[in-house]
């Protein structure tokens, strides 16, 4: 398949020199980035090291003071966060945001007509069931099968964060940004958690924001450090293991500054 | 009669000396001193009983298809439209115009000034119908006007938006006065359709209010929530009330659907225009009025809540209607103040739910 080779040559996403400045803050400084199809990226780095706001700067939240941004080979610096949901890119949010007055169907139902069209058609047809179907299925392999009719605020903490990986899940992205999908969970959630994303097919690329090492290394083929909006190290998970910067920068043995 | 006087008097006295109890126990007190008063002045008059409530009913009606369209402008976008009022004067006026403009008998007749006392003209069904038609959806496509023009590039500024609207409000006000002068205008209904019906106990109540205005209510009603529930507008909708911006990051074209909420909530603001313009009068100072009167009923069902906007126009028609029968105290005539008990009830639903009856924390 020719078509895949050249594919797999060129990146999924790109970032050039980008960065983004909030008053007097630079929350992200002139960070290069580069993922390839199918990989598996985590992204460490203490509170404040711009993790969350290089996320908003790739899915399109606000766009970046300077540098570009690149996705399935396209600038789409200036597009906003829809159109890029709509190329294929899915993401979840570091606090959970779910819509809490409706089930869990209904939620990833959302997710699923969402990068469709026909958003205001009055009228149910095949196709609605047809995403209802496909709503129930992700949500299913998502371990939600249970829930499927609850009301999400009914749900434990550990299940609204599945939900919003089923939801992520359900657009079919190509590039799925995670933001501390493991936040607040327990153990076993935890445990739960990372063996649905390694099940997740191999096509879907992965970037994924992580604190709990057990998680982010476990599911990450490659590793990327950041500190005050910056990279500071790339390497993989054993190298970063070992790294002993990042072993200060955790354990609070910082610098000062 | 009298000698129910003292008792609202008594819950005023009363119910500051209980501040330190629970707010339901003051809640429940003033509750039940207002349930007694009014069982004391059902079974001194109960014929008059049942019309202040079938007045209050109808007038809950008219509120409700104008509160409707607000709140589901404001449970999607978080915005208060506080041209709400003046979509639903305009209606009127439009409504009104038209009437005049495309069926009077006397046409050409200049008698904007002189109002009401032209129309001998005899109206068809049909001649209120068209007016009505056009007058909604001719609101409806201001409000998305307002919305693209004015809203759409403030996103997210509900300060910025409220403030656009509320110049929207003084602008417009000022313009219909120019043009419709400061007379009471009525749109004149069908001549083929009863002034009045009689019912037992009751006597002769008004045709249009208790059919065409309280069946209209239910209609919207009934529309609206099926098309909350059962279309993916509304789901939408719904999922926009709890979370606007996820809802955008799932790919969802939020501009196209908040647009398609401005066109219905404005088409019900001027539909209930047309509907207050038959049942009552338009004149200068129903913008803001009908404005208030819509803030009150989704403060008091919960903002964004279809079934809190039914139960708050219902409350609020009840206790205007019964303010405006029963605050007569012997030879004193206290119904000037009957928009006090608004405030009361305002007051006691937010003291007991500060998010209405039926809303939810943002």
């Amino acid at each position: 398949m020719p078509e895949k080779a050249t594919a797999d040559a060129r990146p999924i996403l790109s970032l050039k020199g980008i960065g983004r400045r909030f008053g007097g803050l630079d929350a992200v400084r002139g960070v290069d980035l580069e993922i390839k199809p199918g990989e598996r990226r985590a992204i460490l780095g203490p509170n404040g090291a711009g993790k969350t706001t290089l996320f908003n700067l790739i899915s399109g939240e606000f766009p970046p003071t300077s540098g570009t941004v690149h996705l399935f080979g396209e600038d789409v610096s200036a597009l906003p966060a829809r159109k890029r949901a709509r190329m294929g890119l899915a993401r979840t949010f570091q606090t959970s945001r779910l819509f809490g007055g409706l089930t869990v169907e209904d939620n990833v139902y959302l997710a699923v007509l969402g990068v469709r069209d026909g958003h205001l058609r009055p009228v149910l047809n095949h196709e609605d069931s047809e995403m209802r179907e496909r709503a129930r299925e992700i949500a299913t392999q998502m371990g939600l099968g249970e829930v499927l009719d609850r009301e999400v605020a009914e749900l434990s903490h550990g299940e609204q964060r599945q939900l919003e990986v089923a939801m992520a899940r359900a657009t079919d992205p190509k590039l799925m940004l995670l933001d501390e999908p493991a936040a607040g969970l327990s153990r076993t959630e935890r445990q739960t958690l990372t063996e649905l994303l390694l099940g997740l097919p191999e096509d879907i690329t992965l970037v994924i924001i992580e604190h709990d090492m057990d998680v982010a290394l476990r599911v990450a083929t490659w590793v990327t450090m950041m500190y005050e909006g910056q990279v500071i190290a790339e390497g993989t998970p054993d190298e970063i293991r070992a790294n002993e910067m990042v072993h200060d920068l955790y354990l609070g043995r910082r610098h000062a500054a | 009669m009298a000698t129910s006087a003292p008792e609202p008097l008594s819950a005023g006295i009363e119910a500051p000396g209980r501040l330190r109890q629970p707010k339901q126990v003051i809640g429940g007190a003033v509750a039940a001193l207002v349930a007694g008063w009014l069982i004391v002045k059902a079974v001194g008059n109960f014929g008059g009983f049942l019309n202040a409530t079938l007045l209050g009913l109808t007038l809950a009606g008219l509120y409700f298809v104008v509160a409707s369209g607000f709140t589901l402008i404001f449970g999607l976008m978080r915005t208060i439209n506080m041209a709400h009022g003046s979509l639903y004067l305009l209606g009127g006026y439009i409504a009104f115009e038209l009437q005049e403009k495309l069926f009077s008998d006397n046409k050409g007749g200049f008698e904007l000034s002189i109002g009401q006392s032209s129309g001998e003209t005899q109206y068809s069904t049909i001649e209120w119908l068209v007016p009505l038609l056009i007058a909604a959806l001719a609101m409806g496509v201001l409000g998305v006007l307002i919305y693209q023009l004015l809203l759409r590039w403030n996103q997210g500024q509900e300060l910025r938006q409220a403030l656009i609207t509320i110049a929207v409000i003084i602008i417009a006000g000022d313009q219909m006065l120019a043009h419709f002068g400061g007379v009471a205008k009525d749109i004149k209904l069908p001549a083929s359709w009863p002034t009045s019906v009689d019912i037992p106990l009751i006597g002769s109540f008004g045709f249009f209010r208790l059919t065409i205005v309280l069946g209209s209510a239910i209609l919207v009603g009934l529309l609206l929530w099926w098309m909350i529930k059962r279309t993916r507008f509304g789901l939408i909708t719904r999922a926009g009330v709890d979370d606007r911006d996820m809802v955008s990051a799932l790919g969802i074209n939020i501009p196209l659907v908040f647009a398609a909420a401005f066109f219905i909530g404005s088409l019900l603001a001027g539909f209930g225009g047309v509907l207050g313009g038959s049942m009552l009068s338009l004149q200068p100072g129903q913008d803001s009025a009908f404005l208030l009167n819509s803030l009150v009923v989704v403060i008091i069902g919960g903002m964004g809540s279809l079934g809190g906007a039914a139960v708050g126009a219902v409350a609020l028609g009840l206790v205007q209607a019964y303010g405006a029968s029963y605050l007569v105290f012997g030879g004193t005539d206290l119904t000037n103040y009957s928009i006090l008990l608004t405030f009361g009830l305002v007051v006691a639903v937010l003291a007991v739910r500060p998010y209405g009856l039926f809303g939810r924390p943002a």
